[in-house]
């Protein structure tokens, strides 16, 4: 009997830091068997229970996009204790992870469709794998427009920043970079909060779905944009978080009430979560 | 106790009516025999819903703290020692309080009752100054009430409320004389292999549940030492060392401000007699500062005050 | 399937007998209550019992269990690398549950075992286990099972149920696994008026359990309606948030994960945890999304009148029990919050 509470033993290669408050770092981790690794099939928008012995676990959206083989990439927070334990491992340390987890982005849904991906914050990191995703060669042609609008505080809290830039050059992506303030007169892109700059920037709703990942005070701002863009809740697909053990549906924490974010989510849309309690 | 009801709707709808009070906190008839479930009264149409016997052992003044509203609550000797408490601690203010003081006869104990008719089912207790009376399936027993009282109850020197606005009727005679720690002396005797193990058996059926901190108005902590993470104090399986940790330190926490209300052993769903460990404190604190909780507005905890002639010897 | 008598004198042997085969599990009086434990010898078993003040559901969630050991020793190669802690997997005899908490199992399988993960833990032991029930001659005042789908000698989720019929127990095998216990037994087969008996104690055991709860109208309720009613203020007060309720419940299974480390040897364990306390759901970020008492006693009665009824439809996630109603510390009462949320709008506003 498979046991899905069993961590696939990982070694740490790589450890990036991503901001320049040191708070986020990228983890690369390559598994140690092969076997593992083939299992671990996954889609964006899933997550995996990062795992380090003696500390416990801690749930993670996937950074990495399923296009990108031979490894994958947490950007972690350092907020409790298993993160912080895990900003301070360095490279060739073995943890575990646990997964894929959750539900994915509904790809299936977004065949043939535009996408509008609105992110904030360090909840960028499974838009950054849907992003790589619908760029690569093999997916590009199944989805029309992409337009992303990614907002950080300041500059220096934005992840993956070589990436923006190349991005930033791209055609067959309308990237739109957003700080909420910088003071660095050689900043070449937006300055303005995310709902704001979603407004200015004003995506069509035609023919397409939108991807909304951040805090709640960007979320409460940005909704009420995309509805007057012509977004119906059907085609907004959101992102929780909660706290979690299991990651399985099991330990009972994460319910908002019949939803278990963790198995019958994380992804679900706004449609869904107007028929649900307001507890999250 | 019961003849204290009609003083006690009549006390809260006079506060309520003349808005003197925004609620009244007391207790309303359980559900089962032998409980209660402690009640806000908001409005005089709530009133003749308070109610109050000898299953009152819930001490209401865990309901008080860090509360805005002005509120009247019904207190007996116990209860009112913990408000105390919560006034020289700066959880609630004497002028929001407006106290309905109860004088205390006991109250039954519960387990103890349903221990000695194990097997039979119980339907209704009742009670009068003398006795207490239990009805069920073909069961009718009369039981003096001295013999089925909490044992802190039957041990206790402070029926009456030390602090009140108002009572429910005359005070209740006192005891001058009870030994309070004849169980807590016969500990002592033990030598520490034998008390380690006795301590082990007690808190073996433990499950974690904190009825017992939960129910205590000392603890009051926004976050208790047990559900700290960083660092983690304290184990959550219920391995005994980390059972036995939680327990002693919390009666620690509460060395010097335990009225001996007896909350925490009738919350408790397995029957820990966890009183043992705060009633020795209890019994220290008298010894090394003769210091009694919650019997004074105008004087604090001697573990929260400093003096140049506090006894320091037992600091190794 | 077969019935066969068991004279009291030969309960022990016939437990003794059981004993030699399977690991057994039974009631047994301890510290003036009574707990659903392992047992080692025949007599300490005790079917004279009422009802357990835990219920057995520790015989497969144990309250805290080893999941995974590791070393973190520095240098070795293994070190961080979590294996499942071996664990024996006997054949188990649960003799002499209650019938609610046979059901109870049958509830709470619908969370261990789903179409995409299984919990190995509690599949395996409940693959291995042989539920003998005991009907309810006595049923208690706080027992209200036959609103929720079981009754006093409801044969839902058990392999045998006996009939305590005074000088002897009547068994009857429910399934092929309780066959195999029932060929334990080296009585004879009941004859028609110890069968008569049998009938007679079921329809007197039915008519003692005066409460009943309109429970079946809870799936017509407006999920939302219920979650955004005024009356939880009124039933919160008195909750002190201790995890009582939840872990004498029958079909409460919520739980924790820990890691323990002493010197280089830890263990991943989990325990048994509870919605009623607050660091259930708290984030790391310091956000909580049931800060409040309110929201922790409504996601417990919710989860188990509402979001279960729901989900799985499968009924309410209550078998009836009353044990929480019998230990909550405040007289908190299912029955009562039953009644709330099964009433129209304007009496549950009370």
């Amino acid at each position: 009997m498979e046991n899905p509470y069993l961590p696939s033993p990982v070694r740490i290669e790589e450890i990036i830091t991503e901001t320049t408050d040191g708070a986020l770092k990228t983890f690369k981790l390559v598994f140690l068997k092969p076997e593992d690794e083939k299992r671990f099939r996954y889609l964006p928008g899933q997550f995996a229970e990062i795992s380090v012995a003696g500390k416990g676990e801690v749930p993670i959206g996937i950074a990495t996009s399923p296009t990108e083989e031979g490894f994958l990439k947490f950007t972690i927070n350092k907020v409790g204790l298993v993160t912080t334990h895990l900003h301070n491992m360095h490279p060739g340390e073995i943890i575990g992870v646990r997964g894929p987890l959750g539900k994915s982005y509904p790809w299936d849904w977004f065949e043939g469709k535009n996408l509008v991906i609105i992110g904030g914050g360090f909840a960028f990191t499974t838009l950054r794998s849907s992003i790589v995703y619908v760029l690569h060669p093999d997916n590009r042609d199944r989805f029309g427009d992409l337009t992303v609008i990614y907002g950080a505080r300041h500059p220096g809290l934005l992840l993956y920043k070589e990436e923006l830039a190349a991005w930033e050059q791209r055609s067959d992506i309308n990237m739109h970079i957003t700080v909420d303030a910088t003071d660095d007169p050689d900043w070449k892109y937006n300055v303005g909060f995310v709902p704001t700059i979603t407004k200015e920037k004003a995506p069509s709703s035609e023919n397409a779905y939108a991807i909304v990942c951040g805090p709640p005070i960007m979320i409460k701002f940005t909704l009420p944009i995309l509805t007057e863009l012509g977004f119906p809740p059907e085609r907004v697909i959101m992102s929780l978080e909660m706290r979690m053990k299991c990651g399985i549906g099991m330990c009972g924490r994460c319910n908002i009430g019949t939803e278990y974010v963790c198995k019958d989510g994380p992804v679900f849309t706004l449609a869904q979560l107007n028929q649900m309690p307001n507890e999250y | 106790m019961k003849e204290y009801i009609p003083k006690i709707r009549e006390i809260a709808r006079k506060l309520l009516e003349e808005e003197k009070v925004d609620a009244v906190l007391g207790f309303r008839k359980g559900t089962i025999p032998m409980m209660n479930e402690p009640f806000m009264a908001r409005s005089a149409s709530d009133v003749d819903l308070l109610y109050w016997d000898s299953n009152c052992g819930i001490n209401l003044a865990n309901y008080l703290h860090k509360r805005k509203e002005k509120i009247a609550v019904v207190a007996k000797g116990c209860d009112t020692r913990n408000i105390v408490n919560h006034i020289v601690e700066n959880q609630v203010k004497r002028d929001q309080l407006y106290i309905i003081g109860i004088p205390c006869r006991g109250m039954i104990d519960r387990r103890q009752i349903l221990a000695m008719f194990e097997g039979r089912e119980i339907e209704e207790v009742d009670e009068d100054a003398e006795n207490v009376i239990i009805k069920g399936d073909g069961l009718s027993e009369t039981i003096p009430r001295v013999e089925v009282l909490q044992e802190n109850c039957s041990i206790c020197i402070h029926h009456n409320p030390v602090i009140y606005d108002e009572m429910v009727d005359e005070p209740v005679e006192e005891p001058d004389h009870v030994d309070r720690y004849d169980d807590i002396k016969a500990i002592e005797e033990m030598d520490p292999e034998e008390r380690y193990q006795y301590f082990r058996d007690i808190f073996s059926p433990c499950i974690r549940c904190y009825a017992c901190r939960n129910s205590c108005p000392l603890c009051y902590c926004p976050t208790c030492f047990v559900d700290e993470s960083r660092p983690q104090w304290v184990g959550k399986s219920i391995d005994i060392t980390d059972v036995m940790t939680f327990h002693f330190l919390r009666a620690f926490h509460c060395a010097g401000r335990c009225t001996d209300c007896g909350s925490c052993e009738r919350a408790c769903p397995v029957g820990i007699p966890m009183r043992l460990l705060t009633k020795k404190l209890e019994k220290d604190i008298r010894e090394l500062y003769g210091y009694e909780a919650g019997m004074s507005l105008d004087e604090r905890p001697p573990l929260d005050t400093y003096r140049p002639d506090d006894p320091e010897f037992f600091i190794k | 399937m077969s019935e066969v008598i068991i004279p009291k004198d030969e309960l022990a042997s016939f437990v003794g007998r059981l004993l030699e085969s399977y690991e057994v599990f039974a009631p047994v009086a301890r510290g003036g209550m009574y707990l659903f434990e392992r047992i080692s010898a025949a007599d300490e078993a005790d079917l004279s019992y009422k009802n357990t003040r835990l219920s057995p559901k520790g015989a497969f969630l144990p309250q805290s269990e080893r999941m995974f050991e590791f070393t973190v020793a520095p240098g070795k190669e293994e070190s961080g690398i979590l294996k499942e802690a071996p664990k024996e997997f006997r054949e188990r005899v649960l003799l002499g549950l209650r019938p609610c908490d046979a059901q109870a199992f049958k509830l709470v399988d619908v969370n261990f075992i789903t179409k995409e993960y299984t919990d190995p833990w509690w599949a395996r032991r409940r693959e291995k286990a042989i539920l003998v029930g005991l009907g309810c001659n006595e049923p208690r005042s706080t027992c209200f099972c036959t609103s929720t789908g079981g009754g006093p000698f409801s044969e839902k989720g058990l392999d045998v149920l006996l009939y305590d019929l005074g000088e002897s127990f009547l068994a009857r095998a429910v399934t092929e696994k309780g066959e195999q216990i029932v060929s334990f037994c080296s009585g004879k087969a009941p004859g028609e008026s110890l069968k008569s008996k049998a009938r007679e104690l079921e329809a007197a055991a039915r008519a003692k359990i005066r409460k009943s709860l309109p429970v079946d109208k809870l799936k017509e309720k407006d999920l939302l309606e219920l979650f955004n009613g005024k009356f939880w203020e009124k039933i919160e007060f008195a909750c002190i948030n201790c995890g009582t309720c939840t872990f004498v419940c029958p079909t409460c299974w919520c739980f924790d994960i820990q890691d323990e480390v002493y010197k280089n040897d830890g263990d991943r364990l989990r325990n048994w945890d509870s919605c009623m306390f607050p660091i259930f759901t708290l984030h790391g970020s310091g956000h909580n999304p049931r800060a409040q008492k309110v929201q922790r006693v409504r996601q417990r009665f919710m989860h188990k009148l509402k979001y279960y009824v729901d989900k799985y439809g499968n009924g309410v996630a209550c078998v009836g029990c009353g044990r929480c109603v019998v230990s909550c510390p405040v007289n908190i009462d299912i029955r009562r919050v039953m009644e709330v949320m099964t009433a129209e709008v304007c009496e549950r506003e009370e």
